[in-house]
């Protein structure tokens, strides 16, 4: 297969969140800011190289009807590792993502990958695939992490344009969903573009 | 009156779809009808409750003497799994006809981060087992008010004229956006 078509595939034909609207939890949960959004993309991107080359290497040695079972047990042990190192490094972060970081244990890309291409094909396409979808994944949640940043407080990666604060809603909840629902009409529209 | 303070708070004011994002997958992909919906909460409550306290009970008395509470994650997600293959097993020598309705919905409860997030938020908060339990209820009932409320929505929403990029997610989108502004309206009633 052709490695540079499956590194781009995540970026916009098969992006995960614009596209196959997977994961779409963490996607309005931490994407208060174009930092923290890409933040939890790239902790993303940690578990899904990791589970994706992990279990391409075992992919031989694990029974076929356990396999679901297995896959997450693996997934799990590389969202702990991530959990505890960015606990002990980065604990401002942490806390700012909180519950996302245990919950990249259900994200459903994760999982996802693993039964759709990690357990069909070997090591190196599995990371290159891996690493394509983390990146596709984690630039859809800077590019909205940044809509909302500069919409809801008026700043683009921290530095603020404008005195006094945005449209605050941008920031909060209904933000999120309106956002992402503008986002994703855009991208369908893109799409159709590049086909015709 | 606590256990109802954390049940209105946990229905109204954070709600775990509209204000928290979890769950967000069942709440876009099953929410089509009315009906299915009503099927989805019941089987979700019943995970969710159940999944909080066995989690609870195996945190505080397994995890936390052996000293190994980094294993959480894994612990519960692996509960979880269990439970709900359990749950499918039963419902289906016990009760046939539920197991029919909720069939396809059972396997998904797995995957639906609301299960897991409540369980951690549950032991994250400090509470001991009956407020957990509660807490858990509440959740399950905000996921319920939320999936079918926007299901109604939805039904309503196959009548009108909808502009084609914007048709399937992008509405469903901004409709939870709506919906999720108007139950900002309860913040701070407790």
């Amino acid at each position: 297969m052709n490695q540079w078509k499956n590194f781009t595939k995540g970026f916009l034909k098969d992006n995960p969140i614009l596209v196959l609207l997977l994961g779409m939890c963490p996607t309005l949960g931490t994407t208060t800011s174009g930092i923290n959004g890409l933040s939890m993309g790239l902790a993303t991107t940690f578990v899904l190289l990791g589970s994706n080359v992990f279990i391409s290497l075992l992919k031989n040695f694990i029974p076929d009807k356990v396999r679901i079972p297995a896959f997450i047990v693996v997934i799990a042990s590389f969202v702990t590792v991530v959990e505890l190192v960015m606990k002990a490094y980065l604990p401002d972060l942490f806390n700012t993502l909180g519950l996302f970081i245990p919950l990249i244990v259900v994200n459903c890309i994760v999982l996802g990958r693993a039964e759709a291409f990690a357990s069909k094909n070997n090591v190196f396409s599995s990371a290159i695939d891996g690493l394509g979808m983390g990146l596709g994944f984690s630039m859809a949640l800077f590019l909205l992490g940044t809509i909302r940043e500069i919409l809801g407080s008026g700043s683009v990666l921290g530095f603020k344009f404008i005195s006094g604060d945005g449209m605050l809603v941008f920031i909060l909840a209904p933000g999120a969903f309106l956002a992402l629902g503008y986002l994703i009409m855009l991208a369908n529209q893109l799409k159709k573009k590049l086909v015709k | 009156m606590e256990y109802i303070l954390i049940i209105i708070s946990a229905v109204f004011i954070s709600n775990i779809v509209l204000a928290q994002f979890l769950g967000i997958c069942p709440f876009i992909g099953v929410s089509n009808k009315v009906e299915t919906s009503i099927g989805m909460t019941g089987a979700v409550t019943f995970v969710i409750v159940l999944a909080t306290v066995i989690t609870y009970m195996v945190y505080t008395f397994v995890l936390v003497p052996l000293g190994i509470e980094f294993a959480r994650t894994i612990t519960f997600i692996l509960i979880i799994a269990a439970l709900v293959q359990l749950v499918e097993i039963i419902l289906k020598k016990v009760s046939p006809s539920m197991y029919q309705a909720l069939g396809i919905f059972l396997p998904l409860i797995t995957t639906n981060c609301a299960v897991l997030g409540v369980a951690v938020l549950a032991v994250q908060k400090d509470m001991n087992l009956v407020q957990s339990t509660v807490f858990a209820f509440g959740n399950a009932l905000g996921f319920g008010l939320a999936l079918i409320t926007f299901a109604g929505i939805r039904e309503q929403l196959d009548l009108l004229n909808i502009p084609k990029p914007m048709r399937g997610a992008p509405i469903a989108l901004i409709v939870a956006g709506m919906l999720a502004l108007a139950f900002m309206g309860f913040a701070g009633i407790v």
